[in-house]
This record gives C-alpha cells, structure tokens and sequence, in this order.
C-alpha cells in the first residue's frame, strides 16, 4: 500500500510518502494509525491525540473504521486550512 | 459546464465571471462570486499553500456537482491556487451561476464554506518567528455544518470523517 503524509505531519514522520505492505492484523484506518503509532516516537507523537489526524483512501475523506487493503493509497493529514 | 481548477498562477476574476456567464448562457440571470485574498495579519508577509494533487480536483469537483444537484439549474466555477503566495494575492474563486440571484448566493457560500474544510489544503506562514502551519478554526467547521442540515438523505454525511477534535 502507498501511505502519503501532508502538511505538519509530513515534517513530524519526516516523510511524504512510502510503499509498505499492508501490516498484518490491519483492516480499516484506525488499525492502520494504532500500527503507526507503534513504528517509533516520531510516529508515535505525531499521531498521539485521537480525532486530529484526517484521513483519505484512494483520495477521497475516509472514516476511521473506513477499510484499507494493500492496493490502497492512505493519506494522513492535518484538519484542511485552505480558501 | 461546471469548471475546476487547482493552479499556481494567479487569474484574473474578471475573465472567469465572463467565461462562467458564456458558459451558462441566457436562461441564468444571476450570477454570484467569492474571491479569497491573502490577508495582512500580525507579521505575516507570505504563505505557502500545500495541496493533495488528485483529491483537490476530485474533492472541488464533488462539492461543484453536490452544488449543482442541490441549487439547480445552476453552474459552479472554482478556481484555487497552491504554492507560494504575499498578501494582496489571489487565492481562491468561486461562482455560481443561477436563474435568480438567492440561489446564486446560497450556493456560492454553501461552496466556499465547505471547501475550507474539505479540500485538501494547508496554509504555512512566513512570520517573523519562522514558518508557523495555521490551524484548522472552529468557525470554519461551524460555517461547513449549517449546510449539512437539509441535506437530502442518503448522502454522504462526512460530518464524522472530520471529527472536531482538539486542534493543535
């Protein structure tokens, strides 16, 4: 799966975006984010407060228990502060 | 024909009013516009906007076609830019061409509310402490809800997707 990050995350996981395989156990993007917060402080802090971080499967906002398969692309985001 | 489009260059409002009319034709006698400036607030000179290339055409589009669906006959017109930005620029365009002029403006606030919380852009200011990501406001997601009440059922209620949690 493709993973994308934007905006102050971005800088936080020092990353914009990787490949990884989907990790087992991991079903919706509330799975996927729990599993992220296990990879590492920066992660860990990044992610830390519940309701923050926004999500997009396949470029469309996704809930949290939105489902997420390795052919996905999963965008982690900030609240939007356009217009 | 309703138009989208995410850009660097600036644009000239003018010209977009007039291609939007041309495009409506003359069964719609009213037409409403937003255009978005970069502010002067405390210290800040510039902006950079970071966007999602694909969802923000995708996400403009379907708040174009929810608009649409839900003020017809009318027809939208969006224009926003990314990247580095002063104050007095551009930022965003939105327009709706309507038969009457209540449905003009309806839809275009509906528009503008509702893009500043879901199209995938992110303000970073230049201050004179360094570079400051802006926040997410309240008022915004306040001014996105009003429009979900009356929303036909069965559509989408994104509501959840975009809790309003704490914002840091």
């Amino acid at each position: 799966m493709k993973l994308r990050y934007f905006a102050w995350l971005r800088e936080r996981v020092g990353c914009a975006e990787e490949e990884i395989p989907l990790p087992s156990g991991v079903r919706d993007v509330a799975g996927l984010m729990d599993w992220l917060r296990s990879r590492g402080p920066h992660f860990a802090e990044a992610l830390a407060q519940d309701g923050v971080v926004r999500a997009a499967v396949n470029l469309t906002h996704a809930r949290p228990d939105h489902p997420v398969t390795d052919d996905d692309e999963v965008a982690l985001f900030p609240p939007v502060t356009g217009g | 024909m309703t138009a989208v489009r995410v850009q660097a260059a600036d644009f000239d409002p003018g010209d977009e009013l007039a291609a939007l009319q041309g495009a409506a034709g003359d069964r719609y006698g009213a037409l409403a516009s937003f255009l978005g400036i970069v502010r002067a607030t405390g210290g800040v000179s510039q902006l950079s906007l970071e966007h999602y290339p694909g969802m923000t055409e995708r996400e403009l589009m379907r708040l174009a076609a929810e608009a649409e669906a839900r003020w017809p006959p009318s027809m939208v017109r969006i224009v926003h830019r990314f990247g580095d930005l002063s104050v007095g620029d551009r930022i965003v365009f939105a327009a709706v061409a309507a038969p009457h002029r209540a449905d003009a403006f309806e839809a275009c606030a509906f528009l503008v509310d509702r893009l500043k919380t879901e199209a995938p852009f992110w303000k970073r200011e230049q201050t004179a402490d360094g570079p400051r990501w802006v926040d997410a406001r309240p008022e915004d997601d306040a001014a996105a809800d009003r429009w979900r009440t009356g929303q036909p059922p069965g559509e989408p209620d994104l509501s959840s997707a975009m809790p309003s949690g704490p914002k840091t």
